[in-house]
């Protein structure tokens, strides 16, 4: 099977990346040589089998409340950007203004 | 001066006041600023903590003498970090330009327990973005070389921490293997490289790959030093839900070694297998039992990896938007691009079920195979890549072909198991050859004694890349 370029621009969507128009030509046949390679999986019989999502056997690791110990404080929280306003962070716009 | 090989070796000089800690930093820091426009193994170089550590070194030394050494167990060791290792005050790239930057605000656990040790930092060493990688091309700071000849990769993605080992630039180096980024660039380097056991070693404070093949493990030059820091990193800390001190396997008087047949066909370069089975003779010289023994899901490891992988990869990276710290989304590299899109790809609606699923099944296969032979043998062993270190630029147009690099290394992550990968000897074109171990889950303490009866049958001195 082969991606199309139209699914790659879906799943660049999705993935919040912008690709140039050379990339989306080199990932369509990239990503349908590697899609392409692990269908063989297909041929395994998995029937009954159980999916395994992580190897430690652990479930629900929980702590004692109050044992968080001390937390990061604010300025060394804030101390990766410069875009700073009355101790916030500043985002992106997310929500269009009503026109 | 000529900086010591081992710890023990390190810690006898400044017990018998050969040299203080501060001479091994100059000796260090000289040969690094010497090397590393060559090498390019360091993307950031610490000093000032450096000094600050050695100087703190030399003064418990001179206050406790060899009391010191007990309470901190790596002291004077100089460490350098894969540079996905958050390290307070020190800025941590993770070998992409996204974080071109980024001081952290705070160490990782697994960095802050070898400072607490009397670890010296040196740096931080370069990596392919995000860990993405088999050769250490991908790194968004330009790749490192092998220091057994420039003209070949170190192995990745933990490249950088692999050949500063291999130069003699740093004591031990720590390293992640989510499919092999440990392991396979100590095999290309000729050194020592521990993948421990999924739970054994906290992964807080480090950037993120895959959250369930991801490893924390280390560089060094012999068994015994390997262990000496495992015993530091290993153990809960009550930051990463994953971590349990489960007590360790203790090694049997009389072990037996699987050679599983699965790990030799097709593809295998005949040079590195003639290693594998000769190192595998070394232990039956030594009252090893060999067994053939068999892993038949194998071939399907590498398509389960770059499933399960790539999706965990495209989860992890969804963080890095440039809000809080680092750049934005367009500075990702290609690779890291190429892993995004591939994991939302298998994760996305109408291909859920037949990838991500599937894969997971598959996993469960895998892990079962596994579970059997260990019914049977301590150990497994096996080479680590199916070629000695291949040229610069072979393989960096091909992302299939690169993957495929990973092959024999990505099933033990999958099965979260540990490995260890020994040196062993050279191809005839002077490059470094080797071999993997693997055991059951927390069977390290079995692996450390393999490694110990290895070195000492075979007079095992570590060797020392000059270039």
């Amino acid at each position: 099977m082969k991606l199309t370029k139209k699914e790659v621009l879906h799943v660049a969507k999705l993935a919040k990346l912008s690709l140039s128009p050379s990339e989306i030509s080199t990932f369509e046949k990239q990503l349908s040589d590697v899609v392409n390679y692990v269908s063989e999986l297909g041929e395994v019989d998995t029937k009954d089998v159980e999916p395994t999502s992580q190897t430690t056997g652990l479930t629900n690791v929980f702590r004692e409340d109050g044992e968080g110990g001390e937390s990061i404080s604010s300025e060394k929280a804030l101390s990766g950007t410069e875009k700073i306003h009355n101790n916030y962070f500043v985002v992106p716009q997310v929500i269009t203004k009503e026109k | 001066m000529e900086t010591p090989l081992t710890i023990e070796s390190t810690q006898s000089g400044l017990i018998n006041k050969k040299f203080k800690a501060v001479e091994l930093v100059d000796a260090y820091l000289a040969k690094i600023n010497v090397q590393n426009s060559r090498l390019n193994c360091f993307l950031t170089i610490s000093e000032e903590a450096a000094y600050k550590s050695a100087k703190k070194v030399d003064r418990l030394i001179e206050d406790y003498s060899t009391k010191a050494f007990e309470d901190y167990p790596l002291l004077g060791t100089c460490v350098s970090y894969k540079d996905l290792f958050l390290t307070e005050g020190i800025r941590t790239t993770a070998g992409s330009k996204v974080l071109e930057s980024y001081i952290p605000a705070y160490s990782a656990t697994y960095v802050a327990r070898a400072d607490k040790a009397g670890a010296i930092t040196l740096g931080k060493t370069n990596c392919d973005a995000w860990a993405h990688g088999a050769s250490g091309e991908n790194s968004d700071f330009g790749p490192t070389k092998n220091p057994w000849n420039l003209n070949y990769v170190p192995g990745g993605s933990s490249s950088g921490s692999a050949a500063a080992v291999a130069a003699n630039l740093t004591l031990w180096a720590s390293g992640t293997d989510t499919g092999g980024s440990v392991r396979q660039p100590a095999n290309f380097c000729g050194v020592l490289g521990l993948k421990p056991t999924f739970g054994a070693v906290s992964r807080y404070g480090v950037v993120a790959m895959a959250s369930s093949l991801d490893s924390m493990g280390h560089f060094g030059r012999c068994t015994e030093d390997i262990k000496r820091v495992f015993s530091v990193t290993k153990g809960e800390d009550g930051r990463d839900g994953t971590v349990k001190n489960s007590p360790f396997l203790k090694p049997k008087a009389k072990m037996k070694i699987g050679i599983p047949k699965e790990y030799f066909i097709g593809g295998v370069d005949p040079s590195v297998e003639q290693r594998v089975r000769e190192a595998a003779k070394v232990f039956e010289k030594e009252g090893v039992e060999l067994t053939e023994v068999s892993l038949p899901h194998t071939k399907y490891a590498i398509s389960v990896y770059y499933i399960i992988s790539p999706a965990e990869v495209s989860s992890n990276l969804g963080r890095y938007d440039g809000v809080r710290y680092g750049n934005g989304r367009q500075s990702f590299g290609a690779e890291a691009k190429r892993r995004i899109m591939l994991g939302t790809y298998v994760l996305s609606a109408g291909y859920y079920d037949a990838y991500y699923l599937k894969a997971m099944k598959v996993r469960s296969k895998i892990i079962e195979d596994f579970e059997k032979v260990f019914e049977k043998v301590d150990a497994i062993i096996a080479p680590v890549s199916p070629t000695p270190p291949f040229r610069l630029g072979e393989k960096a147009s091909d992302p299939l072909k690169m993957y495929l690099a990973d092959i024999l290394t990505v099933a033990g992550n999958l099965a979260g198991i540990p490995g260890l990968s020994l040196p062993f000897g050279f191809s005839g074109e002077g490059l470094p050859l080797g071999f993997q171990l693997l055991g059951p889950r927390f069977s390290e303490d079995v692996l450390f004694q393999l490694g110990n009866i290895f070195e000492k049958a075979t007079g095992y001195k570590p060797n020392v890349a000059h270039i």
